[in-house]
């Protein structure tokens, strides 16, 4: 529709323009600073000389970061609760959602409801983590894969997208004689590849950045993910371990330079697969917002 | 059997309820593979769902661990009258409405107004970038964000030294060592994180609108404001209407997760909330009793808030959730 612009639209649609791009810059611009610092000199960085491109190029907080044994095992850890936790999700998803989008299950309303209703009400903190201890998961990789192994809402989803699946096709292959399993495994699953890559990054994603269970749930260092060596190096402060033996004045300034580090370390394996994954995720929102 | 059958013969009713009944158990039987595959997820459902409901029992008990949950002794409503005459009763209270309402009234209408301006742009090329740095941030884990925090707003910190270098203030402010600092800090980097993500919804209810409201809206001579007003925002009202709900049923439960990595003793007067509250009592100084009481009364405020959202919602413009 191309239509005359009154003078009125012309300087709205520039100040939109101009708005936002700042906006953008804003968006932007917080980690374009976490990314020339880490390549920059740590007496660069305090004397306030960053700000656009690194100053006096260095890697020397990279080589700190990746001769460090927590990072490593921690990324280790991490490794093993977004693969494990995510098949985890995924098949009980799956096989939560499956059954409860068909039509003729007797009682299905009644789970259904029982599903929805934990979105709205929980026992809160304190039972979940006693019912951990409980049932003998404290300090063991289980207390972070098995709480929360399923969410609801991903279920709804997913349970939507199934509903959209023609009857008759499920039927015809019941006439064939297959069972509810390989109907799901054969048929359905392989028409329901674009959920099934939404629920993937949304789990995964939401692995790969959880922290607090791991908090409340893990003594042993050993199993600690990556984003709980992050807290103690960014939020605790703690990089200085790294650095044993060095004078106070150079502990200082090189823990500065290692949180930047250790920050694109932790961050650009989601940044650099997040364009690719980019449409799925909208697509994911989308799939979300349509109401039943 | 005899006896059932000649009772059976003189009630004429009851053999179609035993018949409904049968078709029931055969519906049943022949959908037995369902429930087989359904039986690990409402496990899961049990286990980590509903048992932790049941354990709030512990909130009227005196729960001790070597005594155990049904040993401990029953005190009704002793914690939750301790917990409201306490000297943190109405600090907590409003720190979690404040930091919660803040952001709602905030970033909730950015949100929706970021969407329009996006979708106001004429280059589809240009919108579809944007959009994309956009919500950038959401990806980027709250450790990392908390990280920046900290680092950016120091003394010696990149906001401080262009606060300074431009001339706005003469001295560095010690943001997260002033309690009065922290909810702008906690709302302003929310804002960071999520608007764009928060678009995406809008965005798509924004494409949803048929274009030829539009068309027919220029040949009546509407004007871009006009058509935002008659056609645009009556468009995305619904998707606006049910998330507000939602957010309004959220207003007490603000998460422990940004203020535990950003608060310290110093900032609690502003900073502490009930979730933080319920951690450091529970969690760290194994007060359970007491502490689940604390997270059972703002899980009903919350579920109050909720219903009666979705109410009012409901009788005056038939949006709801349920």
């Amino acid at each position: 529709m191309v239509t005359k612009r009154s003078p009125g639209e012309i300087v709205f649609d520039g100040l939109n323009v101009v708005f936002l791009l700042v906006c953008s810059f804003a968006f932007l611009y917080p980690m374009w600073y976490v990314l020339v610092s880490s390549f920059s000199d740590p007496y660069a960085i305090a004397s306030g000389q960053v700000t656009f491109w690194p100053i006096d190029f260095t890697i020397d907080a990279y080589k700190l970061v990746f001769d460090d044994d927590r990072i490593w095992s921690s990324y280790g850890n991490t490794m093993i609760y977004v693969v494990a936790g995510t098949l985890i999700n995924l098949v009980l998803t799956t096989m939560g959602a499956y059954p409860l989008s068909r039509t003729n299950l007797p009682g299905k309303s009644v789970l259904m409801a029982l599903i929805v209703f934990t979105m709205f009400f929980s026992g809160g903190l304190i039972p979940s983590y006693l019912n951990v201890r409980e049932l003998g998961l404290y300090d063991t990789y289980w207390a972070i894969l098995l709480p929360g192994a399923v969410s609801a809402f991903n279920l709804i989803v997913m349970r939507t997208f199934f509903q959209s699946i023609p009857e008759g096709l499920i039927e015809s292959a019941k006439i064939d004689g297959a069972n509810d399993f390989r109907i799901l495994w054969q048929m359905v699953l392989p028409l329901s590849m674009p959920v099934i890559a939404v629920m993937t990054l949304f789990y995964a994603v939401s692995h790969w950045n959880s922290w607090f269970s791991a908090m409340i749930y893990l003594q042993d260092p050993n199993l600690y993910p990556l984003q709980l060596i992050l807290r103690e190096i960014l939020i605790q402060s703690s990089a200085q371990n790294m650095l044993s033996g060095a004078t106070q004045d150079a502990v200082f300034r090189m823990s500065e330079a290692i949180k930047y580090a250790t920050i694109i370390v932790a961050t650009v394996p989601i940044l650099v697969i997040y364009p690719f994954l980019q449409k799925y995720f909208v697509k994911g929102v989308m799939i979300g917002a349509i109401k039943e | 059997m005899a006896m059932t059958a000649k009772t059976l013969a003189s009630r004429p009713k009851e053999p179609t309820t035993s018949k409904k009944l049968a078709r029931t158990w055969r519906r049943i039987a022949a959908n037995r593979y369902l429930y087989l595959m359904l039986l690990p997820t409402m496990l899961y459902f049990l286990i980590f769902e509903y048992k932790p409901m049941y354990g709030l029992i512990i909130a009227f008990k005196d729960f001790n661990p070597y005594a155990g949950f049904w040993g401990s002794p029953w005190v009704g409503f002793e914690h939750f009258e301790k917990f409201f005459e306490s000297y943190y009763f109405w600090r907590l209270l409003r720190n979690t409405f404040l930091i919660s309402f803040y952001s709602l009234i905030i970033i909730f209408p950015a949100s929706i107004v970021f969407a329009l301006l996006l979708n106001e742009l004429r280059s589809r090329k240009m919108k579809s970038v944007l959009q994309t740095i956009s919500y950038l941030p959401h990806f980027i884990s709250l450790i990392v964000i908390c990280g920046m925090i900290i680092d950016f707003t120091k003394s010696d910190g990149i906001i401080n030294s262009l606060l300074v270098g431009l001339g706005l203030i003469s001295e560095p402010i010690q943001f997260l060592i002033l309690p009065e600092w922290f909810r702008t800090l906690y709302v302003g980097s929310g804002l960071w994180q999520s608007v764009g993500w928060n678009s995406i919804i809008y965005l798509a209810a924004l494409s949803g609108i048929n274009p030829n409201l539009y068309e027919a809206a220029v040949v009546d001579g509407a004007n871009r404001w006009k058509q935002l007003i008659h056609i645009t925002l009556p468009g995305i009202l619904p998707t606006v209407l049910i998330l507000l709900i939602l957010n309004i049923g959220n207003l007490l439960s603000v998460g422990w997760d940004k203020i535990i990595l950003l608060y310290n003793p110093g900032t609690y007067e502003t900073a502490d909330v009930i979730s933080t509250f319920v951690y450091r009592r529970g969690v760290m100084e194994a007060d359970y009793s007491f502490s689940a009481a604390v997270g059972l009364f703002n899980s009903i405020i919350n579920f109050t808030l909720l219903v009666v959202a979705n109410a009012i919602s409901r009788r005056t413009t038939k949006n709801s959730l349920w």
